[in-house]
């Protein structure tokens, strides 16, 4: 039985009543337009009023076109649904920030960027992604339509507390190795249902020296572990990424605050549910060869021989991946034509990501047969890229710069890989279809897609010079 | 929402690991607005194969999926669970789920069922072999009955809350209502440092314009 983790503390912090599983009380609601509109509808039909407004925020992301956003809209059915979303917003109070406002971008990159998500908070989001939160010390997890609902009515959530998993993260990885890749580590080395009805905590030197940003692409892919979410304790970073965010506490409030924040960590004596330590020395830029994220080698390995998988569902999964991606067991991944270059999402779209992407492609051209596109992960982080000379850096390149959104991550917008061709992408999941159908995707790091785009195949940045 | 206690019905095999939420329900099917009419999304890409287990006759009316391990990984779309239960799924026997997909299913009213794996497989190869072959899930005992499997009375997991509110039909809305006091204690006692939102929809830039459904 878990005892004295970060988790326990949280949890317990929130938790209201036991009976009939138990009821937490939730910190900050996020909305976006694709999960939202049934629970309105739920709220409309029965009479409901969205209980605290005030904790409650919403943002427009999958839907948005990253081209031209000129309105009406060509495609109708986002059309109607972003519609709605700002009909809905105000009939219930909501805030929201809308395609073509300055606070737009993906819900999970906002949230941080406005100070909204602090440590010790519980903040849930009809969406799995929402484990990005956990890196400030919050308890973030993904929810479905009828808990989007039923936390708009009572800003509560019935929901059993997950067992704590301890995830100790050792050694001293290559220089070329970014959160990303240690996400991929850490996925390949657990499985993709190895956190599966934990929440993982992240710890060891490596998180400790990881950038805030580093530590939300990290939390962000514990998902793809099979993870309820993830989440790191916070420190020093933490509290100079939120110092004097828009709505963050500020003055007096702000020293309290850090104050009480720092007790938001595990015991040195914690016990938890599970512990597992995952070795990244040595670690090099991963890249997924097959169809789900833990399917990953290092940049210039080869493809796996599922033949050889001694655990028969891993080999059948390998079988699978193999037919679905066109590849041949012993091929090198260097060999693989990559067609379609995507840097952005909630996993990889934020400044550090942008600036470290940048750096590499800075003097090159992105390979003839390559279509490459950045999409920042917000429209702030477009403009402050922007001032930067980032923009001009990609697009000299040959790189498209585009406006903010999920774009090609889960490919509802129009932006899609084509079918049958490979992409190099820096989001977060390479299920079959998911960036398109029939779209192959191969899961990097923003250092990767960028050089990647310049090779016009897979490439760790250490190829470019 | 209705009592779920007992579910007896056909058993369709699916018989695949990490079968994601993007397989059962391609993201594009999100777009709609509404809360039904999900069934022809169901697995829609798979589907496109004539020799697919549920496009086969025999398999019509099954209310019973067997599955590999972590079912329903990936996104948080309940219109994962809305696909199933529109095309007429009752309960998803699998050895291990996906979280967020295991506390969404009970949400529809469908059974997600923990079974252990060798059960489980067991089942897996009885339905495969026969389309005829029945599966019995009972809430209120918590076990699976597949005869055909030489499987009786072999118990699951279930998480106790999903349980309670499914074999009660109760509506989790209408439950929490019941702790309205202690949730407005909860309220006057939360940190002085928790932030807030400030009710507004954002202007949008002055050359766009919105329109609004």
């Amino acid at each position: 039985m878990a005892r004295n983790t970060l988790l326990e503390r949280v949890w317990a912090e929130h938790t209201i009543d036991g009976t009939g599983g138990e009821l937490v009380y939730v910190d900050m609601h996020l909305l976006h337009e694709l999960t939202s509109p049934q629970a309105f509808e739920g709220l409309r039909e029965a009479g409901r009023k969205v209980r605290r407004p005030d904790l409650t925020v919403a943002t427009a992301d999958h839907d948005v076109p990253t081209r031209s956003r000129q309105v009406p809209l060509s495609d109708s059915i986002g059309r109607r649904q972003l519609g709605l979303q700002i009909r809905n917003s105000r009939e219930f109070g909501v805030e929201l920030h809308p395609m073509n406002s300055l606070g737009q971008g993906i819900v999970h990159v906002i949230g941080p960027q406005m100070g909204l998500t602090l440590p010790g908070m519980l903040i849930v989001c009809g969406d799995s992604h929402t484990a990005t939160h956990g890196a400030f010390g919050a308890v973030a997890f993904g929810i479905g339509t009828s808990q989007v609902e039923h936390v708009l009515a009572t800003q509560t959530l019935r929901i059993a507390k997950p067992k704590s998993m301890r995830v100790l993260v050792e050694g001293t990885p290559s220089a070329e190795a970014t959160a990303k890749d240690i996400a991929l580590a850490v996925i390949r080395a657990i499985g993709t249902d190895g956190g599966t009805g934990h929440l993982i905590e992240f710890q060891g030197d490596v998180i400790d020296r990881m950038s805030m940003e580093g530590r939300m692409t990290l939390c962000n892919m514990a998902i793809e572990a099979g993870a309820r979410s993830g989440m790191i304790a916070p420190d020093e970073t933490t509290f100079a990424y939120l110092e004097g965010r828009e709505r963050a506490p500020r003055g007096e409030d702000w020293e309290r605050a850090k104050e009480a924040w720092a007790a938001y960590r595990s015991a040195p004596d914690a016990e938890f549910d599970r512990e597992v330590v995952v070795d990244v020395d040595g670690l090099r830029a991963m890249v997924t060869w097959g169809i789900n994220p833990g399917q990953a080698v290092p940049v210039d390995g080869r493809v796996p021989d599922p033949e050889t998988m001694a655990d028969p569902v891993s080999r059948e999964a390998g079988r699978r991946a193999l037919d679905y991606m066109g590849l041949r067991a012993g091929q090198s991944l260097a060999d693989i034509p990559i067609r379609t270059v995507f840097i952005g999402s909630c996993t990889n779209g934020r400044m550090d990501d942008l600036r470290a992407a940048a750096k590499v492609v800075e003097g090159h051209k992105v390979a003839a047969e390559v279509t490459a596109l950045v999409v920042p992960g917000s429209e702030r982080i477009k403009r402050q890229a922007e001032a930067e000379g980032l923009d001009r850096v990609f697009t000299e390149a040959g790189f498209e710069w585009r406006n903010p959104g999920c774009s090609m991550c889960i490919a509802v917008n129009g932006d899609r890989v084509p079918a049958g061709t490979h992409s190099a992408s820096t989001s977060n999941r390479n299920f079959e279809g998911r960036q398109g159908p029939g779209a192959r995707t191969h899961l990097v790091s923003p250092e990767t897609a960028a050089a990647t785009a310049l090779l016009g195949r897979l490439a760790g940045s250490a190829e470019i010079s | 929402m209705l009592k779920v206690e007992v579910i007896h019905g056909r058993g369709v095999p699916l018989d695949a690991s990490d079968v994601d939420t993007d397989q059962i329900i391609p993201a594009v099917w999100m777009k709609r607005v509404e809360r039904t009419g999900f069934q022809d999304g169901l697995f829609q890409k798979w589907r496109r194969d004539p020799e697919f287990v549920l496009n086969r006759p025999e398999r019509a009316g099954a209310t019973v999926l067997v599955s590999g391990p972590n079912f329903g990984c990936g996104s948080s779309r309940e219109h994962a669970p809305w696909a199933l239960r529109d095309f007429g799924f009752k309960a998803v026997i699998a050895p291990s789920f996906a979280d967020i997909f295991r506390n969404n299913l009970p949400n529809v009213g469908l059974v997600p069922v923990t079974l252990d794996a060798a059960a489980t497989r067991k089942v897996m190869d009885a339905v495969t072999a026969d389309a005829t072959a029945e599966v019995t899930v009972d809430l209120l005992r918590a076990t699976v009955t597949c005869e055909a499997a030489g499987v009786v009375a072999e118990p699951f997991f279930l998480d106790e809350g999903a349980r309670y509110r499914l074999t009660r039909g109760l509506d989790l809305i209408d439950l929490a209502a019941e702790a309205e006091e202690a949730i407005g204690r909860h309220e006057a006692s939360r940190p002085f440092w928790m932030p807030r939102t400030n009710g507004q929809v954002e202007d949008v830039f002055e050359d766009s314009g919105v329109e609004v459904a």
